[in-house]
């Protein structure tokens, strides 16, 4: 009645192997164990003792047993090869390791062959269908020699590799050879492993397969495709590997994802994880019948480790985070808005703003006496300091911290040529920032300011050069920064169009009409004050044109303008 | 890194050993238990002076998380710790009189401990006050963690040190012997973190919360550093450069990812703050035996008698290792 043996590899926590072997040699089905010949004499004695009461367990021939070289091989094959013999009754060999745990009782396992009785579960993709090897080496693995291990002897392996690339070696396939790849887990009907392993060209294949590298993903997975009549190409082992091309664990926790897998065997289980043992090893487990195989929910766990240990989380800077400049994938985390001149030209704009786009909207957050949050805070989202001193030591992560602290809520600031411009340049490389600039509007405080004429003219030539910079800088190829220019004399000649353009990405297709107006401060003799800016002998050239005459420019009221009544 | 640099740093490495070896000397052993230590435990090394109320929690907390033996380097209690921890079977226990400064705050000691019991262990060097939360920590002990990091060939675990507090004056809730911590000091900043690196050692350099804001608001270059690698599977060769902080060979300090992913890491939740601390800044104060001539005790001591309060509207109250996990203040890395 048996008609599934065992084969499993071991090589650590031989009582856990010892454990599952014996589940699996009670429920009549035969098991040969390879024990690693680095595995001491008296523990290897123990396991055979441990074991010695059932009838159905043969231990093979031992090899000493290296990850990535000929040996799995050989200690499989040495191991089929006995199951075969010994085992007639056997219809497929199932190639298990030490740290495999059976999830599904044997019973359903061998129903499931046995409506299957001539299927080969390997899986076996040609080597331009895969994309989990490691090194880069996919399929070199079959036209270069890989006589140094990788484990132990790193630089000559890489060495010898760069020889024969160097002088285009390329191995002879042996005629009847396709490389195929796959999971090193199969299970294989008698007729395919015994042909395999009876090829009168043995030899010669594993002549060949002895120098290629990881052979114990290719050597099955190839030579099935020539005897076997029907291959299902998947592993009926849940084996999962990570970016470094080792199997990821299963823990105590994982217990009910593996439950719902509906996997026959998973790989690889820590071997303290007694609730995983206990429960899937306990005679009384039962598994959903006939349910097909389904790892895609420990499929989703997985990939999603990987993709945060290979891309991380975007505008996150921690102590297990730290990317190289432009490695980021994202300076910062969320979209945020920058205004630069707008509370300058409008009276009371923050608060304008913040009612327009229902959110909190933060003052000039690069003050050089405090960073202004939102409600004049001292402490702000990820308790946040408003002490310049603090911000000021690093601004680049100020900005990025109140981002990620603030996730799931649009920040809007201000921004000024009298604040701190140090985050400028960082502002401008980053795509998640909004930054829309009136030049020159710093001007228009300056211009109802209560100060000596000189003050004022030094003060217009210092904010002038800092924001020329600024501009330059989003100007700048690297800039990838959603950037809006305006010079003073152009944004208020369409004020309304203006601000509704910034609104309208902002909001994106929600986006409100704007029906209440900010009031822009009163510029008359505006176009004065920049002439005797000029008379002064600095020229104030960023804000554009404004005509000197006494009445200035005056920008039009909000009654004048129809579309405003929408 | 150039050649003549890397020398530099062998050298520095040479002479930490040396001094650690010298240092180590004034070491004189309590009770020696090392000799039950198994090849695969895991161990952790603590230095520490009056701390017998917080060691049942202490000890506690680290067993069920897998810790297999402790060894204590005690600089000269008057309070019981001793006596407490030579009565526990699985600490081993030395002590000194010899100055803490001197000793580079208790590294030499430490560094000499490592080299004679941590060689080919995983250690985990912590202070009493410092708890390690880990991914999975709830469900996974530190040997799952320590066995998945030696199958992934890594040799160091990255800590971030998060100064935990209560609501309210940290005086105004008494902790007693045995009693979790976090109980009380449950608070935290979630972020408001500056993040250097240190080129010469390859290390992060972490400054912020509670402390940077309350009492480094205008010098906050000055505030103290976060950043802690308290678990590495130990070499003989290795040791500590300063504190937890960084150690040499310097590729141990690379327990961040500069490519943009993430690498595993965890948190020591740091129970400074309860009202213990307010007897032991006056003491340390009197000792002057702390970093920078006790600079953060006395800014400490300053804030206390004011009645200190880190908590703002802002604090985030601790919940579990998940949580720090999505505050971005922890990752799990690839390990699922």
């Amino acid at each position: 009645m048996s008609t599934v043996g065992f084969v499993m590899l071991c090589h650590t926590a031989l009582h856990r192997a010892a454990q599952v072997a014996r589940h699996w040699a009670e429920r009549d089905c035969p098991v040969v164990i390879h024990v690693d010949k680095a595995v001491s004499r008296p523990e290897f004695e123990g396991l055979q003792k441990a074991l010695s009461d059932l009838e159905n367990i043969r231990f093979s021939r031992r090899h000493r047993c290296e990850w990535g070289t000929w040996s799995l091989v050989a200690a499989s094959q040495t191991a089929s090869e006995l199951m075969l013999a010994q085992f007639p009754s056997v219809r497929h060999v199932y190639l298990a390791s030490g740290s495999c745990l059976p999830l599904r009782p044997v019973e359903e396992l061998r129903d499931y062959l046995a409506v299957r009785p001539m299927t080969d579960f390997v899986e076996s993709v040609t080597t331009k269908d895969v994309d989990w090897t490691i090194d880069g080496l996919n399929a070199e693995r079959f036209h270069l020699r890989f006589p140094f291990s990788w484990k132990r002897h790193r630089f000559m392996f890489d060495r010898y590799v760069e020889l024969q690339r160097s002088v285009g070696f390329k191995r002879r396939l042996p005629a009847d050879v396709v490389p195929h790849l796959g999971s090193q887990w199969w299970c294989l009907t008698r007729q395919t492993l015994s042909a395999i392993l009876q090829d009168p060209a043995r030899r010669e294949h594993d002549a060949y397969f002895r120098m290629v590298w990881i052979p114990d993903e290719s050597y099955y997975q190839t030579l099935a495709r020539n005897y076997s009549r029907q291959i299902e190409s998947r592993s009926l082992t849940l084996s999962k590997f990570d970016f470094q091309g080792k199997p990821h664990v299963f823990y105590d926790d994982h217990l009910h994802l593996l439950k719902r897998s509906d996997c026959f065997v998973a790989r690889k289980i820590w071997p303290k994880a007694n609730r995983l043992f206990e429960t899937f090893l306990d005679p009384n487990h039962t598994g959903s019948s006939m349910a097909e195989p389904a790892p895609g929910k420990i499929d989703r766990v997985f990939a999603k480790a990987l993709e945060r240990r290979t891309r991380g989380r975007a505008g996150l800077y921690m102590h297990s985070r730290f990317p190289n400049s432009d490695w980021e994938n994202g300076k910062t985390c969320a979209p945020y808005s920058v205004f630069q001149g707008f509370n300058d030209l409008f009276e009371d704009f923050e608060a304008w703003l913040s009612r327009r786009l229902g959110t909190r909207v933060h003052g000039n957050l690069f003050d050089p006496k405090k960073a202004r949050f939102a409600g004049d805070q001292d402490i702000y989202a990820g308790c946040l300091s408003s002490s310049a001193a603090i911000r000021d030591y690093n601004p680049q992560r100020f900005i990025s911290s109140l981002i990620w602290n603030t996730r799931g809520e649009r920040q809007v600031f201000q921004f000024s040529p009298r604040d701190t411009q140090r985050p400028g340049s960082f502002m401008a490389a980053d795509a998640n920032a909004q930054i829309s600039v009136i030049t020159g509007a710093w001007a228009v405080p300056l211009f109802a300011a209560n100060r000596d004429f000189a003050s004022i003219r030094d003060e217009a030539a210092r904010l002038q050069k800092r924001e020329m910079e600024f501009v330059n800088t989003l100007r700048h190829v690297r800039t990838r920064a959603e950037v809006r220019i305006w010079t003073l004399a152009e944004f208020v000649e369409e004020p309304m169009e203006n601000l509704q353009s910034i609104l309208d990405v902002m909001g994106g297709a929600t986006a409100v009409r704007l029906t209440e107006a900010p009031r822009i401060a009163s510029m008359e003799g505006f176009g004065q004050f920049l002439q005797n800016l000029k008379n002064q002998g600095m020229n104030p050239f960023i804000m554009g044109d404004f005509p000197t005459t006494p009445t200035g420019a005056q920008p039009p009221t909000s009654d004048s303008r129809p579309y405003l009544v929408r | 890194m150039r050649a003549v640099e890397r020398y530099g740093l062998r050298l520095r490495r040479k002479k930490f050993l040396v001094r650690a070896w010298r240092k180590g000397r004034s070491l004189l052993e309590v009770v020696d238990r090392t000799a039950k230590i198994k090849p695969s435990d895991a161990l952790c090394f603590v230095t520490l002076r009056n701390e017998r109320v917080r060691l049942p929690f202490f000890l506690e907390y680290y067993r069920t998380k897998g810790i297999s033996h402790f060894l204590f380097v005690d600089n000269d209690s008057d309070d019981g710790t001793r006596e407490f921890l030579a009565e526990q079977v699985d600490c081993s226990v030395w002590t000194t009189e010899t100055s803490y400064k001197r000793s580079r705050f208790g590294m030499d000691w430490v560094n000499h401990l490592l080299r004679r019991h941590g060689h080919g262990h995983w250690c985990l060097v912590v202070d009493p006050d410092e708890f390690l939360v880990y991914p999975f920590c709830d469900t996974r002990p530190i040997p799952a963690l320590t066995d998945w990091l030696d199958a992934s060939s890594v040799r160091s675990f990255g800590a971030m040190l998060l100064d935990m507090y209560p609501k309210g004056p940290i005086s105004a809730q008494p902790y007693s012997a045995g009693r979790d911590p976090f109980e009380i000091a449950c608070w935290f900043d979630a972020g408001n973190y500056t993040i250097e690196r240190n080129w010469q050692f390859g290390n992060l350099w972490i400054q912020g919360g509670p402390r940077a804001r309350s009492f480094f608001a205008e010098k906050p270059d000055r505030a103290p550093a976060l950043n802690k690698i308290p678990l590495i599977k130990w070499d003989k060769s290795f040791c500590f450069a300063s504190s937890t902080h960084m150690l040499l060979p310097r590729g141990l300090n690379l327990v961040y990812d500069e490519w943009g992913g993430e690498k595993t890491s965890g948190i020591l939740l740091h129970a400074k703050f309860i009202d213990t601390f307010t007897a032991k800044a006056a003491e340390e104060l009197e000792r002057r035996q702390h970093y920078a001539n006790s600079a953060e005790y006395r800014a400490y001591h300053e804030g206390l008698h004011t009645d200190l309060d880190f908590w703002t509207k802002w604090s985030e109250r601790y919940i579990n290792w998940r949580q720090l996990e999505i505050l971005g203040l922890m990752s799990k890395g690839n390990w699922a």
